[in-house]
């Protein structure tokens, strides 16, 4: 390598600069042509399908009668019409309960779960990033809640929060703290926390690892220093620490909601037909699936799209938060 | 003296409960699954009955083993097809500068937030058009969607990091760009290759929305969406030894895998992440 260099040395300038030119045109075109696929793939399995997505949404359009389908602007969304007695009826996603249901449920859903992962994940990447025997072990144990899949896992605790043979129950019977059995999954008022419990187990970790590679890039002389001066723990916490894992904390925190917003698969198997835990995405997929409501559930589809869209840009915006990455 | 004391007993105190929590509910499953008749109906904390009938009865009755091997068809498919446009994408975004490249690589993450219930209208659509429906191939065009942002975001940020030395030497010698992928950057990035494919496996693995919506027939069906639709005689009969076998059968593997990799993986988790 070294002698390469020194050939570079050794060029006159002015040849160096026509031949760099050159180079240039050369790497962009080939960078052209190493995006080309990439592009295209993205364009027919995103954006396309996300187009037709949205054109479904203004059509009346059924499974099957996908093609056949006629325009009808926002009907979808929110529609009228004036009886003879002057009475207005509403239609439209907009008016119908079910619609701001899954909302709440969506929105309660994400909020609640996402602030229990940040401070639960905050607690173990603080374990994770002291230094103790048997730290690697710890590590590992905390990743087998990430590895097992969410089915998996929507199952497992289904068996655990069973009224009759749970042990969840039995656990908390011998412990006193509940003096009947519950049926998490199927009543109305637990529906919800069971999916919680279930959704924190499983996802704490990365908010964990996350906030861990955040931690892990603080010097560690500015706790020495802290140390040094007598500052309480406590206090390191709250004034240095916690302001300088503020950037890793953010994007973990907005990767997390933007990925609660869209829950389904859990949702979908923990607590089927529960009104309490259903979200837009369970609501939307049964209205185009199973209810043959193809244009009124692409519809929803839509609106969550955008309330995830807006919600990012103005995250983005708010938090001038760098996604490229930039030049370092 | 005292203080110190109760300090280090409480911080383990606090790091045994996040290992009993963490491991608990799989060490759970896999004491079920090994239960079997009116076993399965008596709590034990402890290994107390060992019987293989549960998976005897997954492996032999029904398609469960059929199941597996289109997870393992689709989800390596899909890993070998992303890698494949990854690399060469990354190698542009990363190493070339050019205009728009923030607001390329901007639109690529936004993809991957992308809700997936958002192109299923549109993709059930293509999946129908192509005549891809109830097929793994539905799946593996699919899965694109989620597997392809990501390949594509870590892999960038992990050619961004390679010394520009080794590059430069490699255009004097006369290197092509596609020659520089593939002989100087290659052997430099099997690491992040095997990160990336391996994540991308295991979110290929564990996909439900599309592979519930793609595929109708219990022979297509992928591991997750047998799982979850395995049901008994009745609907108030869930037979809860047969799913916590077939459930400990697909989380095994996953679960060694990322023991064996686990460094790699918390790389891969957290690589762009904490740049921000």
């Amino acid at each position: 390598m070294a002698s390469t260099q020194s050939t570079i040395r050794i060029v006159p300038a002015g040849h160096t600069k026509r031949a760099k030119s050159d180079l240039m045109r050369q790497r962009l075109r080939a960078a052209g042509w190493f995006l080309v696929p990439m592009l295209i793939a993205l364009a027919i399995v995103a954006g396309w399908p996300l187009l037709r997505t949205i054109y479904f949404s203004f059509t009346n359009a059924s499974l099957t009668n996908l093609y056949g389908a006629e325009w009808v602007g926002f009907k979808n969304y929110l529609n009228w019409t004036v009886l003879k007695s002057g009475r207005v009826i509403w239609s439209g996603l907009l008016s119908d309960p079910a619609w701001w249901n899954a909302v709440w449920n969506t929105v309660r859903f994400s909020i609640i779960s996402v602030t229990l992962e940040t401070i639960l994940g905050t607690v173990v990447a603080l374990v994770l990033n002291a230094e103790f025997k048997g730290r690697g072990l710890v590590r590992a144990a905390i990743l087998i809640p990430w590895a097992i899949p969410t089915i998996v896992s929507a199952r497992m605790w289904g068996w655990m929060l069973n009224d009759q043979f749970g042990i969840i129950n039995d656990v908390l019977l011998t412990f006193g703290l509940i003096d009947h059995k519950i049926a998490w999954t199927a009543s109305s008022d637990t529906a919800m926390i069971a999916v919680l419990i279930v959704d924190v187990w499983k996802t704490t970790p990365f908010m964990a690892l996350l906030i861990l590679a955040g931690l892990q890039m603080i010097p560690r002389d500015i706790y020495e220093a802290a140390a040094l001066d007598g500052v309480h723990p406590v206090k390191t916490f709250w004034k240095v620490t916690l302001p300088l894992v503020r950037p890793a904390l953010m994007v973990a925190v907005i990767f997390r909601l933007l990925d609660a917003m869209r829950i389904f698969d859990l949702i979908y198997v923990l607590t089927p037909n529960s009104s309490q835990t259903k979200t837009i995405s369970v609501l939307a997929r049964e209205n185009l699936i199973d209810f043959d409501k193809f244009a009124y559930g692409s519809a929803q589809s839509t609106m969550l799209f955008l309330i995830i869209a807006l919600m990012t840009i103005l995250y983005i915006w708010l938090g001038k938060v760098r996604f490229d990455g930039g030049d370092r | 003296m005292l203080w110190s004391y109760t300090k280090t007993a409480s911080f383990y105190l606090l790091v045994a409960i996040i290992v009993l929590v963490s491991v608990f509910p799989f060490y759970y499953a896999i004491l079920t699954s090994f239960k079997s008749g009116t076993a399965l109906f008596e709590i034990n904390y402890l290994p107390t009955h060992f019987s293989l009938d549960n998976y005897i009865a997954v492996l032999t009755t029904g398609v469960f083993v059929r199941n597996l091997g289109n997870s393992i068809l689709v989800a390596s498919s899909v890993v070998v097809l992303a890698l494949f446009l990854a690399v060469t994408a990354a190698f542009a975004l990363a190493r070339v500068s050019f205009r728009g490249r923030g607001l390329l690589l901007m639109t690529i993450l936004a993809v991957s937030m992308f809700p997936q219930i958002a192109v299923l209208a549109g993709l059930f659509e293509l999946v129908r058009a192509f005549g891809l429906f109830n097929t793994p191939f539905a799946l593996i065009f699919s899965y694109t969607i989620f597997t392809l942002p990501f390949t594509v975001w870590v892999l960038t940020t992990f050619m961004r990091d390679l010394p520009v030395e080794i590059e430069e030497a490699a255009i004097v010698d006369g290197a092509s760009p596609w020659v520089i992928i593939t002989k100087v950057f290659m052997p430099l990035m099997w690491p992040a290759l095997v990160t990336t494919g391996l994540l991308a496996f295991i979110a290929a693995w564990n996909e439900f929305l599309f592979a519930l919506t793609f595929t109708s027939s219990n022979e297509t069906r992928t591991v997750p969406v047998a799982i979850a639709l395995l049901s008994g005689a009745s609907q108030y009969e869930i037979p809860w030894g047969r799913i916590m076998a077939a459930s400990v059968i697909v989380t095994v593997p996953l679960v060694a895998l990322v023991l064996i990799f686990q460094r790699k993986i918390v790389q891969g988790l957290t690589a762009g992440g904490v740049k921000g």
